[in-house]
C-alpha cells in the first residue's frame, strides 16, 4: 500500500491572529507554525496503517522553505520520504493541482489530509484533488479501517456520523478521532534528518482566487455583568435590549 | 446567465441554512441583474415555496437515489445544472455534505470557490467576497477571477424575510453514471428529535464547570425552554461526557447562532474561534477572571447550579 499525506503548516491555535498595519499579509512575529491539527490527525492515521500494513508513507506539503521543520516532524513520526512543492500555497485549486500532479506520477491508493487547513479553512483541497483525479473524496471522516481493497470509514454529518464503504484509491479530509496524536522519539527525530526530502517547482501554476486584503473583527463591546442573585434578568435582557430572543 | 443554488433537505424540506442561501442567492442574481434557480435532489416537498425566498424557478431531481448525499452523485449533478442554466455564480449552505460537494464541483468545473462567505459581494471591481478565515479570527477579502464562482455561505449572516411569491417547478433529469454510486452508505446515526447544532439560532454549551455528565440536566432543561441545541467544550468531549459532535471550538463544529450561552466553559481561544461569529454570548462561570467574560456580551459571576434554574424559570415565563 502506498499513502501519500498532505499537511499544512500553519499558526498555532493559540495564535493571537494580527496583519501587517496594511493588511497585506499576516504578521508573523513571534508566532508558532505547526502541522495543521486535523493534517495530524491525518498523519497520525497514516502512521498507524504503516504499522499495520507495512505501507509506506510519503509526506508532501506546498510552502517555502519555512515549512521544511513541519515537513521533518512528519518524517519523524513515520514518513519514509517527502516532497515539498516550492511555492505559497494562497488558493486551494493550485494546491490541489499540485497534488494531483504527484499523484498521476506515483498512483497512491490513499491520499489523507486534514478536514481543512485553520489558516484559511476552505475544506477545499481533498474534494479538488478528488475530482482532478477522478477518484471518491470524503470528508470530515473520523474513523478510517482498510479491509482488502476496501475502506471502511465514518463521517462526521450534523448530529451525528454517516458509516461509508468505497474502495481504493480514495482522497479523505481527517478530523479527530481518527487517531490520536503521535509525538515524534528520538529515534525517529535522528533518522528524519537523513530521509530524503525532495524539492520541486509547482507545475502548470494558476490561482483561480486571490485574497487581496485581511481584517480583524471590529472589537467587542465590554460585558455587562448580571449580579447572580439578579440571574433571571438575563433573560429580559436578551429580549428587550439585545432582542435575540 | 442565471445564479444557481444547491438546496440541501432533511426529510424532504429544505434545510433553514438553505433557505438563507436561496435568499442570498437570489439577492446575488438581482446585482448581477439576472434570476435565481435553485436545486434540489431527492424526494422533496412544498418546491414552489422556494419563490418565498426569491427562487424564480426550482430545478428538481426526483430520483431517490438521491434521497442521501453520495458526495460524488451529487457533486456531477450540480454540475450539470450548473451547465444547464449556464450559472455564472453557485451558492450553497456550509455544511458536512455541502463542503465535501462544493470542493468537488470547483475541481470538475474549474471555478473559483470561496467558503465561509460572510456578506454579499462587492461588484464595484471585479467579483470580491468577504469570507471569515483564522477560525473566525480574521477576515480575507477575496477575488475570484474565474468565469463561473462558487460562494458556500456561513450561517446567519442573510436575513430574508420571506414573500409570497411561488417559483416554477421544472424536472431535470442529469445523468448519472454507477461510478457516481461507487460508494455506499452502510448506516447513519443521528440524534433525533434535537435541534441540529449548526443549524440552531440558540446554543446552550456546558463545560467542564459543571463537574460531570450527570450535571448537563440544566443544560439540557435551558436548551429546550429556549428552543435551542446543546454544545460542549472540547475537554468535556475528550472526556466522553457528551458526543463528539456536540464539541464547540477549533477543531469541533463552528457555530454562528444569534444566541449562544456558556456556561462553566472558561473559554479558551480554541473554544472562541468556534463561537466568535456569534451574534450574542452569554457566560456564566464561578471564576470572575474567566477568559471568556472578555468576548461576552452578557456575564454572570456564579455558581451554575444555582443560576441556571433561576434563567430556567425566568425563560418559562416569556
Amino acid at each position: 500500500m502506498k499513502i501519500l499525506v498532505c499537511i499544512t503548516h500553519v499558526p498555532d491555535t493559540t495564535t493571537k491572529i494580527k496583519f501587517t498595519p496594511d493588511g497585506s499579509k499576516l504578521d508573523t512575529t513571534g508566532v508558532q507554525f505547526v502541522i495543521g491539527p486535523y493534517d495530524d490527525y491525518a498523519l497520525s492515521r497514516a502512521v498507524e496503517l504503516k504499522e499495520q500494513f507495512g505501507a509506506t508513507l510519503t509526506v508532501l506539503n506546498v510552502g517555502t522553505a519555512e515549512t521544511e521543520p513541519s515537513i521533518r516532524k512528519a518524517l519523524a513520526l513515520g514518513c519514509d520520504d517527502a516532497i515539498r512543492i516550492d511555492a505559497e500555497p494562497t488558493d486551494a485549486f493550485f494546491v490541489a493541482e499540485q497534488i494531483a500532479h504527484i499523484c498521476k506520477q506515483n498512483n497512491y491508493d490513499l491520499v489523507l489530509m486534514g478536514r481543512e487547513s485553520i489558516d484559511f479553512n476552505g475544506g477545499q483541497v481533498h474534494g479538488i484533488v478528488g475530482e482532478l483525479l477522478g477518484i471518491p473524496s470524503f470528508s470530515p471522516v473520523m474513523k478510517l479501517d482498510i479491509e482488502g481493497n476496501i475502506a471502511k470509514m465514518a463521517r462526521e454529518i450534523e448530529g451525528g456520523k454517516e458509516y461509508l464503504e468505497a474502495p481504493l484509491p480514495l482522497v479523505l479530509g481527517c478530523q479527530e478521532p481518527i487517531a490520536e496524536w503521535k509525538i515524534p522519539n528520538m529515534r525517529g527525530i535522528m533518522s528524519a534528518k537523513s530521509k530524503p526530502l525532495q524539492v520541486i517547482a509547482p507545475a502548470n501554476p494558476q490561482e483561480l482566487t486571490k485574497s487581496l486584503s485581511f481584517e480583524l473583527p471590529p472589537p467587542k463591546g465590554a460585558c455587562k455583568m448580571i449580579p447572580a442573585e439578579e440571574a433571571e434578568k438575563l433573560i429580559e435582557l436578551l429580549k428587550t435590549e439585545a432582542k435575540v430572543l | 446567465m442565471s445564479v444557481l443554488i444547491f438546496v440541501e433537505t432533511a426529510e424532504g424540506k429544505a434545510k433553514p441554512s438553505s433557505l438563507e442561501a436561496v435568499g442570498y442567492g437570489a439577492k446575488v442574481a438581482e446585482m448581477l441583474g439576472t434570476t435565481a434557480t435553485a436545486l434540489v435532489l431527492g424526494d422533496a416537498q412544498e418546491l414552489e415555496k422556494l419563490g418565498n425566498y426569491g427562487a424564480s424557478k426550482v430545478l428538481h431531481v426526483a430520483d431517490s437515489r438521491l434521497n442521501t448525499g453520495i458526495i460524488q452523485a451529487y457533486s456531477n449533478v450540480i454540475a450539470q445544472a450548473v451547465e444547464k442554466e449556464n450559472a455564472s455564480v453557485l451558492v450553497l449552505a456550509k455544511s458536512s455534505l455541502g463542503d465535501a460537494v462544493a470542493a468537488r464541483v470547483a475541481g470538475r468545473l474549474k471555478a473559483g470557490l470561496a467558503s465561509n462567505v460572510v456578506e454579499l459581494p462587492n461588484l464595484s471591481n471585479g467579483f470580491v467576497v468577504k469570507r471569515s478565515i483564522y477560525t473566525g479570527k480574521a477576515f480575507a477579502n477575496t477575488m475570484i477571477s474565474t468565469e463561473k464562482k462558487i460562494l458556500a455561505i456561513k450561517k446567519n449572516i442573510y436575513s430574508v424575510t420571506p414573500s409570497s411569491n411561488t417559483a416554477s417547478v421544472e424536472a431535470f433529469a442529469p445523468t448519472l453514471n454507477d461510478s457516481d454510486f461507487v460508494a455506499k452508505i452502510t448506516n447513519t446515526e443521528k440524534a433525533t428529535g434535537t435541534i441540529s447544532l449548526p443549524e440552531a439560532n440558540i446554543v446552550v454549551s456546558g463545560g467542564r464547570g459543571l463537574k460531570g455528565p450527570e450535571n448537563w440536566g440544566i443544560v439540557e432543561e435551558l436548551a429546550k425552554v429556549l428552543g435551542a441545541a446543546t454544545g460542549c467544550s472540547k475537554p468535556v468531549s475528550d472526556l466522553h461526557w457528551r458526543p463528539h459532535h456536540e464539541h464547540v471550538g477549533q477543531t469541533g463544529v463552528k457555530v454562528s447562532p444569534n444566541l449562544y450561552i456558556a456556561i462553566g466553559i472558561s473559554g479558551a481561544i480554541q473554544h472562541l474561534a468556534g463561537v466568535n461569529s456569534s451574534k450574542c454570548i452569554v457566560v456564566i462561570n464561578s471564576d470572575p477572571e474567566a477568559p471568556f467574560f472578555q468576548a461576552a456580551d452578557y456575564g454572570i459571576v456564579g455558581d451554575a447550579f444555582q443560576v441556571v434554574p433561576k434563567i430556567i424559570e425566568a425563560a418559562k415565563k416569556m
